[in-house]
């Protein structure tokens, strides 16, 4: 029983049963729907926590566009609501209010006073000159970026991840084909996403100075937005006015005028300040009417 | 003070003997390298987070070096029985706490040294410059605050019973400080009294180790901290040491040593 050749052929039954065995249930694993072995490895170690995780780097991000100095759960955190670098690609809707440069108040105690000198103690934007409040430095935007790109990995549906990082990309590190990247990676991850399409309009508009790519995206960036249901449609009205508002821009530079007006009476109907866009518009019905040819005077 | 020395020399002796502090050196390193081999978006200038990792490493290392080295000290000598020996030759208790606390000090400030001058390196690839005064400040400080943590570890190790319950417990209190410390005033007046003045007590009586991580002016270039608050900073670390100590002796003053 226990000679090497018995030993031997029990451990080939032992083998070839482990065989059939992980060949019979490898499908039915893979169509399992908990299953986590055809995700990337963050999918595989953290499972649906790895959102709370991105979560977390992206305010990390945001915590180094203010070069550290970020409230905690304990201090008054009404002016970071929305993240101060997504702000200020112009295309979020900021819930934010309160004092951004005293969230810590006055100071309470004499621990307090003297703690202060040991932590960042005044607020600053990374594209502002950070710490150093040197302009020069601007680009130190780019150190905002190790955390986006981990919490895009962490959580691929996150859209503002791509927008803000592409916008940074773009705008400060002039690294536009970076750019690019990121946000066709997001299409990839969010194909139906208005908000990604509009700053691949940007890009394709400012930086490539390719108006019909941007026009068409910015187009389907439409379709897209009209697709949503009303609810939806009335907390995402900013970005519809930025994209028509851009539309316009564009269509009006490049002569379209009635293309123009139409997409600046879009913008108004939704935006915040109509009668800003008033102007737009009056100024493109004045050159439609000097471009109508006036009906020659009677001579007799 | 020869004595004091001696038994410093001894405990220092033990550190560089022992393998943590190198395995948790050359971990720090392969880690940081690692981080630092990590293309984004094929820029090489980005270094804030790698400054951040190291310096994280860099805490959580020395914290464990301090604390597990503090903590087996006494009940080692104890255990081994030398402890009686020692105290028979011309060393006082409190001499012998004192050499206990300078060697695990000093040992950890020389393992910061080690851990400092890497990061500086570090940071030089992709900085191309040496704030030589902001790494003094940062990793002073830093000493300072692995001094209070020594002396309470020392006195714990007194109260305790064994070496794990008395690492436990100050790794407990340590991070609880260092989460929630700067905070804890703010925690009172949320609460009802009698527990308000409860946890202002514990506030105004705690050391405030948070005071000493300064980790956010270094990774974020912040300028340096005033001259005159840094020197305060280190009484206050000098003062929480004598404390501890003091205590520590008291305790150990009246301890059965065999």
């Amino acid at each position: 029983m226990n000679s090497p050749r018995t030993i031997l052929l029990l451990l080939v039954a032992l083998l070839v049963s482990c065989f059939g065995l992980a060949a019979h249930l490898q499908p039915q694993f893979e169509a399992w729907r908990g299953s986590r072995a055809s995700g990337d490895i963050f999918n595989v170690v953290l499972g649906d926590s790895r959102r709370m995780f991105a979560q977390s780097f992206y305010v990390k991000a945001d915590a180094y566009y203010h070069s550290g100095y970020y409230p905690t759960m304990f201090d008054d955190n009404a002016a970071f609501q929305t993240a101060h670098m997504a702000e200020d690609t112009g295309a979020v809707n900021s819930k934010n209010h309160g004092d951004e440069h005293g969230f810590l108040g006055p100071t309470r105690d004499w621990i307090d006073a003297f703690g202060r000198h040991f932590f960042p103690d005044h607020h600053t934007h990374l594209d502002e000159g950070g710490a150093d409040d040197d302009l020069g430095g601007s680009d130190n935007v780019r150190e905002i970026l190790p955390w986006l790109k981990l919490s895009a990995d962490l959580d691929p549906d996150n859209v503002q991840t791509y927008t803000v990082t592409a916008f940074w990309l773009r705008i400060r590190m002039h690294r536009v084909a970076e750019a690019e990247a990121v946000l066709h990676e997001g299409l990839r991850n969010c194909p139906d996403s208005y908000d990604i399409l509009f700053e691949l309009g940007r890009l394709y508009d400012e930086s490539y100075h390719d108006t019909d790519r941007a026009r068409n995206v910015w187009n389907l960036a439409i379709r897209k937005w009209l697709k949503l249901d009303p609810d939806s449609q009335k907390d995402n009205r900013l970005i519809f006015e930025q994209i028509t508002t851009h539309l316009a821009k564009l269509e009006e530079d490049a002569g379209n005028l009635p293309d123009a007006l139409n997409w600046y009476q879009a913008a108004q109907k939704v935006s915040a300040a109509p009668e800003a866009l008033q102007a737009h518009i009056d100024a493109v019905q004045k050159k439609l009417r000097a471009l109508i040819p006036v009906a020659p005077a009677k001579l007799y | 003070m020869k004595n004091i020395f001696a038994v410093a020399g001894i405990v220092i002796k033990e550190l560089y003997r022992r393998k943590d502090f190198y395995v948790l050196f050359i971990v720090t390193i392969l880690i940081c390298l690692v981080m630092a081999s990590v293309n984004i978006f094929n820029d090489a200038k980005i270094v804030r987070y790698l400054k951040e990792i190291c310096l994280l490493l860099i805490w959580i290392c020395s914290l464990v070096i301090a604390v597990t080295t503090t903590a087996r000290q006494i009940p080692a000598e104890r255990e081994n029985r030398t402890l009686l020996p020692l105290l028979a030759k011309p060393l006082t208790r409190p001499q012998l706490l004192f050499g206990k606390f300078l060697g695990c000090w000093l040992a950890c400030g020389l393992a910061l040294l080690c851990f400092y001058v890497f990061f500086g390196a570090l940071a030089a690839t992709r900085e191309h410059q040496w704030p030589l005064l902001d790494y003094f400040q940062a990793a002073t400080l830093h000493w300072f605050m692995l001094g209070i943590v020594v002396a309470m570890v020392l006195l714990g190790s007194l109260v305790f019973a064994a070496p794990s319950s008395n690492n436990t417990i100050c790794f407990v209190i340590i991070v609880g400080i260092l989460f929630v410390g700067r905070h804890l005033d703010q925690v009172a007046l949320t609460l009802r009294e009698p527990l308000r003045t409860v946890v202002y007590s514990i506030y105004f009586v705690i050391p405030h180790l948070e005071l000493f991580d300064v980790r956010d002016l270094v990774i974020h270039n912040w300028p340096l901290i005033p001259w005159l608050y840094f020197s305060l900073a280190l009484l206050y670390a000098l003062g929480y040491m004598a404390v501890f100590l003091a205590g520590a002796c008291l305790v150990f003053r009246r301890k059965a040593v065999n």
